[in-house]
């Protein structure tokens, strides 16, 4: 979205950022007006920015793996088509973020420089792995799910590419999370040994996709500045209490047991009330040091370096026709 | 890094015939013909489109946000463009 040239900010007027720009700036955002990339902006606003959407497109970019790892086990065709299809929507998701970060001033390869040198984070969900079938029914309907409930409300978000990025996204993430769900009932109804699949299953997923929403709000770092701005509209524990109370229900209806045996209903306040998270697992996972995490890793790096030879050809077959174009039109004149 | 950058293109999608195209955003690709591939698997997944315009980023050229007030501000004065300013009596109808 829009050009990398116009982004080419001049550095002296950035670098006044008076009191008086930054009210001014402010008092846009609170009016609800977007920001576009070619207007003036705070310089922690754009960090923010880069920071929260090239993690966001990362995240899409690995979350490929965990499913693609069964696109060519899907137990029927119609499985498979749509698996193969919601695989091909992650990455088209990653797509539109990265888009949205460009437009920021970095470039596509910066970014994907740092999720290769281990620089930039990606969701930590994506460092667990998929052994069994049920596992992709669990990422659409839990991973998918709380990524909606992360996703809806960034739609409203005050910069404009990358609103606009969510709600492309979210329009699309729907069909995710249904699939995933439609495919666990399938199984809860085909068999007890396949019920169990799915039990064990949401055991594994239940905790981790609570993470997903991250640190508890005495805890997040970010929060407060990001809500100022209206890049966050919802604290970390207010979404994942809406997700909580959304999915606890899909579960029973499936037959299915939560992992949590703190988990119960505050009849006066109608929410779930669920039990303590582990956060030093989520630590460890965003360290680097989760089940899956130097493998996702790999994969990304050896994508990367073998793919390099296919952009250099790009490159070089696209230049040698602009030469020759460029020699006809001599030859002609 | 040592390798080039690929070039950005600027995706625009006609929706359905008879509208106009619309900027959607946008693509990586060494040339146009891989930026049309590309800006079809990116952006109409799902039906979204019609016809494909990419457009080389770096060929856009766009006014200044800074300067939104000089350059709109004066159609703001100009109320006698709208048809509103002219007065009709009511028995003439609808005009």
């Amino acid at each position: 979205m829009y050009t990398q040239a116009l982004n080419a900010r001049d550095t002296e007027t950035s670098a006044i950022e008076d009191a008086e720009r930054l009210a001014a700036f402010q008092a846009r955002v609170d009016a609800e007006d977007k920001i576009e990339p070619n207007d003036w902006m705070p310089e922690s606003y754009r960090k923010t920015l880069v920071r929260q959407i090239s993690q966001h497109a990362h995240s899409e970019i690995v979350g490929m793996l965990p499913e693609g790892n069964w696109i060519t086990r899907a137990p029927t065709l119609k499985r498979k088509a749509a698996l193969l299809a919601k695989v091909q929507d992650e990455g088209g998701h990653g797509l539109y973020l990265y888009s949205a970060a460009e437009t920021l001033g970095v470039s596509r390869e910066e970014l994907t420089g740092q999720l290769l040198s281990g620089k930039a984070k990606y969701s930590s969900i994506f460092n667990y792995p998929t052994p069994t079938w049920a596992d992709i029914g669990a990422i659409g309907w839990l991973v998918d799910g709380a990524a909606i409930m992360n996703q809806i409300p960034l739609c409203r978000c005050s910069y404009g590419p990358y609103s606009r990025a969510m709600i492309r996204v979210c329009k699309e993430e729907s069909f995710h999370q249904r699939q995933g769900y439609e495919l666990l009932l399938e199984m809860c109804r085909s068999s007890e040994e396949q019920k169990e699949m799915v039990q064990d299953a949401l055991n594994r997923w239940w905790w981790p996709s609570l993470m997903m929403f991250g640190p508890s709000d005495t805890d997040s770092k970010h929060s407060a500045q990001s809500m100022a701005w209206k890049i966050k509209r919802f604290t970390n524990d207010e979404l994942r209490q809406k997700f909580v109370d959304a999915t606890v229900p899909q579960a029973h209806y499936l037959g299915l047991t939560l992992p949590d045996p703190d988990l119960k209903l505050n009849e006066e306040t109608g929410h779930w009330e669920y039990g303590e998270i582990d956060w030093e697992e989520f630590s460890r996972v965003i360290a680097g040091n989760g089940p899956c995490n130097r493998e996702r890793l790999a994969a990304r790096r050896k994508a990367h370096e073998a793919g390099a030879w296919v952009r250099e050809a790009a490159l070089a077959h696209a230049q040698k026709r602009r030469d020759r174009r460029e020699a006809a039109r001599h030859a002609a004149e | 890094m040592t390798e080039k950058n690929t070039p950005l293109w600027e995706v625009f999608i006609r929706s359905r015939t008879g509208m106009a195209h619309r900027h959607c955003g946008s693509v990586h690709a060494a040339d146009e013909e891989m930026a049309l591939q590309a800006a079809r698997d990116v952006y109409t997944r799902r039906g979204e489109g019609v016809s494909i315009w990419v457009v080389p980023s770096a060929a856009i050229v766009a006014s200044d946000p800074s300067e939104k007030e000089e350059m709109f501000e004066p159609t703001a004065s100009k109320i006698y463009r709208h048809p509103t300013f002219y007065e009709i009596p009511e028995e003439v109808g609808n005009m």
